[in-house]
């Protein structure tokens, strides 16, 4: 296609002129000067008009300087005579540069030089420290050219083939103006070194080295004045009332927020004045709603729940999604066999982590991962990592009977079925008969067998049993740890989602404590865990019950995660919360969650609260809202939720849309 | 939670003797405890006595699924074997097919297998033979009947059809709402 170069035959066709197709006009392509050369390409070129009118130039001006050499040895020779029996000064001139020579940092440099300098030529010494400072590479240049002179060559092809070797990369007009340079900046030195020529080279050395400083010195100055200008401009300053509500574009929120956190992060020194941290918080407050759209509310709790600068990584992690994990079947296959039969269907995975034997981390997929024959065949389920932590934190026992009280779609399920070998009974319990269809499905591709799939609502569990082993509760949640999965949780959910949500969370996990057998001999053992990091669902849930129900906090056996709270704002915990683990996108890279084992010791309920139901509540609410702030929320949804029966599965629905 | 009537037994034992034969006789005796068959809405599960005590003393209307679903009656009074009982038919089926992995999405996406796609089969099966499908990598992908007996599949050409499709893996997918 188009036109062929002929980098071998030079010049064989000439360009033909006027009209015609445009690739036949054209000259042929030129090679790329960094291409490796073609061997034809090897000969010296021919010089242009202007090169050689230069060359001559050149070598006009080095019979010049021969001429101004030699006279000058004349005079040194005089010298010579003058101290005649000792040892010449030129020799001791040398003898000292080597001494000093190695102290300098082109040591080597001047080493080639050195050998140089046998030759009685003392003014090219001389030259060779003037150029010191000078950029390595036009020193090596001139260096090639200076020895070219002193071969006393003037023959253009060779001078120009030397240079040409010596840079390879460069093309030719490139040499060409190097050689122009060089030749200027070898013309200036000629004359400061006949201004200075009476200094010693190590004091010229010296002197221009001093000079550098001075210039580096001042330089760093005034980079300074402007660090301090910059800095005095980045104080930030506080909008005027009028036009805070105004409309800014997200860009410029995103810089006022980092404005703001920093006057934050040093109060004292970069506030304004009469401007009290209360003001800058909610213009934080109201900031971050605008660029990551969040409801008020919800942006205030997180803002409780962090430290600022843990505020900002959670709100940016919560936006990017978190890596894709499976969990092997145990019952079906091994996690090394899986890992192979996906590495050949083009999967790129690892194992999740020390903590699990059955994770694996699907990096990228050729396939869907959801439906390869291996995922049909049931030998692994899609699960998110922080689902496999309650199931380890609950331990299941072979032949034990468990019950996991919300089991939709039924991953932490199957995994305790995986864990019970098929032995025992486990009830997966989930009250959305929908969403209940997903568990027989998978449980059915999982090749589970011992489990009973039941549509009660848990609240009704304990009127029909009470002797589990072990319960699992996940319970249903505002989904605040998981917004990275549904993005709808931060505008939808407010105060009375809120309310819902923990109290129904209080009921359920009553009724699960009220169907643990405490004398199990293996068990006795309760896990609380939602996918929420507010400490309403949370810890408050989790206080609640060991008020009501003999029931200890106990360790979780996770080996990671960060501590729940025993304190927060205007919550006190028992103390032994922080035996609770909590879970979080920026820190863990899981989504957010909440673990909690709790075991139980008796039936028997604490006696203040034996009396009526209704009483019971409000009386509890007392006692955990110590403001009357919190008991105001926790009020209200006890009328609230006592009315619709099945709030529940509403609740449930809601979450997942 | 009822047991099955004799003739729905008969029915039911018939259809699954397609599949594994007199191995039926080992769903039955289990070393690990008592196994029996229930009819629950014309759904016939196979669960463990531990468990059926558990399912019994729950509402059925609150039990959506037990143990494992084996198939359904029909209105007609057959007996149509589910996807979900793959698990024990695969290990003991009489007859069985291995099909190509070039072959194993489109029986996935409840095609018949081609004599193409055919890798191996097992000596002496008889047309429509009920036969248990796997990969060549013995996973099962589900069962069907065989269109034609071993020695014909041998000598067809490579486009007819050598095993219908019953029900396949990927119905978990396809029809998960209404797969028992």
């Amino acid at each position: 296609m188009g036109r062929k170069a002929k980098f071998g035959d030079d010049g064989a066709v000439k360009q033909i002129k006027g009209p015609g197709r445009k690739a036949k006009k054209q000259k042929p392509p030129k090679m790329l000067p960094g291409l490796p050369k073609l061997e034809g390409d090897d000969e010296p070129k021919k010089l242009s008009h202007r090169q050689k009118q230069r060359a001559s130039r050149r070598s006009k001006k080095k019979e010049e300087r021969k001429l101004i050499k030699k006279e000058k040895k004349k005079g040194v020779k005089k010298d010579d005579v003058k101290n005649n029996n000792e040892e010449s000064d030129a020799t001791k001139n040398i003898k000292s540069e080597i001494v000093k020579q190695f102290s300098d940092s082109n040591s080597s440099w001047l080493k080639s030089k050195n050998s140089k300098s046998i030759i009685p030529e003392k003014d090219d010494d001389i030259e060779s420290y003037d150029s010191d400072s000078d950029v390595d590479d036009e020193n090596e240049e001139e260096n090639g050219l200076e020895s070219i002179d002193e071969d006393g060559l003037s023959d253009d092809d060779d001078y120009l083939a030397g240079t040409l070797d010596d840079v390879d990369s460069s093309n030719e007009s490139g040499i060409e103006d190097t050689v122009h340079k060089n030749k200027e900046t070898s013309t200036k030195k000629r004359k400061a070194e006949e201004s200075d020529d009476e200094l010693l080279p190590i004091e010229k050395a010296a002197k221009k080295l001093k000079a550098a400083k001075k210039k580096e010195d001042a330089e760093a100055n005034e980079e300074m004045k402007m660090q301090i200008n910059v800095a005095s401009q980045d104080v930030f300053v506080f909008p005027a009332s009028d036009k805070i509500d105004e409309h800014i574009p997200i860009p410029e929120v995103e810089q006022r927020i980092k404005d703001i956190l920093l006057v934050l992060s040093n109060f004292n020194k970069f506030r304004e004045e009469n401007r009290s941290r209360q003001e800058y918080t909610e213009l934080l407050l109201k900031d971050l709603c605008t660029y990551f759209s969040y409801n008020t509310f919800l942006m205030e709790k997180m803002m409780h729940l962090f430290p600022l600068e843990d505020l900002m990584s959670f709100l940016e992690a919560s936006e990017t999604p978190r890596p894709v994990t499976i969990r092997t079947n145990s019952l079906k296959t091994r996690r090394r066999d899986l890992a192979q039969a996906l590495i050949n269907r083009g999967v790129n995975l690892d194992p999740i982590g020390n903590w699990s034997k059955v994770g694996l981390v699907v990096y990228n997929s050729t396939v869907p991962i959801g439906a390869t024959p291996e995922y049909l065949a049931g030998h692994y389920m899609l699960q998110a990592a922080s689902s496999m932590l309650p199931v380890m934190a609950l331990a299941p026992q072979e032949n034990e009977l468990i019950l996991d009280m919300c089991s939709a779609p039924g991953g932490k399920a199957s995994h305790i079925a995986a864990i019970m070998k098929n032995t025992g009974v486990l009830i997966a319990n989930d009250v959305n008969k929908n969403r209940a269809k997903a568990v027989i499905g998978n449980f059915h591709r999982m090749g589970i067998a011992n489990s009973v799939i039941s549509t009660y609502d848990g609240r009704h569990i304990p009127q029909l049993f009470k002797n589990f082993d072990r319960v699992l509760l996940d319970a249903p949640c505002t989904g605040t740890g998981v917004i990275s999965k549904d993005s709808g949780v931060k505008m939808s959910k407010d105060e009375t989602d809120l309310q819902r949500c923990f109290t129904l969370q209080r009921e359920l996990l009553l009724a699960a404590i009220d169907s643990l057998n405490f004398k199990s001999s293996t068990g006795g053992y309760l896990v609380y865990s939602t996918c929420s990091v507010l400490v309403e669902e949370n810890e408050c849930v989790i206080d609640y019950a060991l008020k009501k129900r003999d029931v200890k906090l106990v360790d979780t056996g996770l080996s990671f995660g960060t501590e729940g709270f025993t304190n927060l704002r205007q919550h006190r915990f028992h103390p032994t919360m922080k035996l609770t683990k909590r879970f979080y996108p920026h820190t863990h890279n899981m989504d957010g969650f909440f673990v909690a084992k709790l075991k139980k010791f008796s039936n028997i309920i604490p006696k203040n609260n034996e009396s009526d139901d209704n009483e019971e509540e409000i009386e509890t609410n007392n006692v955990d809202a110590e403001t009357t702030e919190v008991e105001d929320i926790v009020e209200k949804p006890v009328a609230n939720i006592k009315k619709p029966k099945h709030g529940r599965g509403k609740n449930r629905t809601e979450k997942n849309k | 939670m009822k047991q099955l009537t004799d003739d729905r037994m008969k029915v039911f034992f018939e259809k699954l003797s397609k599949y594994i034969g007199s191995n039926i006789k080992l769903l039955i005796d289990r070393s690990d405890g008592k196994y029996c068959f229930r009819e629950k809405k014309d759904r016939v599960y196979y669960v463990s006595e531990k468990v059926l005590n558990m399912g019994s003393m729950m509402n059925p209307d609150n039990i959506i699924s037990i143990g494992t679903c084996f198939g359904k009656f029909t209105k007609s009074g057959k007996f149509r074997i589910h996807i979900t009982s793959l698990d024990y038919l695969a290990p003991y089926a009489q007859h069985k097919m291995w099909i190509k992995p070039a072959a194993e999405q489109q029986f996935l996406y409840g095609h018949n297998v081609l004599k193409s796609g055919l890798g191996r089969i097992t000596e002496s099966t008889t047309q429509y033979q009920g036969v248990l499908v796997f990969s060549m990598s013995d996973v099962p992908l589900g069962f069907g009947v065989a269109a034609k007996n071993t020695t014909e599949c041998k000598h067809t050409d490579p486009l007819s059809v050598v095993c219908f499709n019953q029900a396949d893996i990927g119905e978990f997918i396809r029809c998960e709402d209404d797969l028992i």
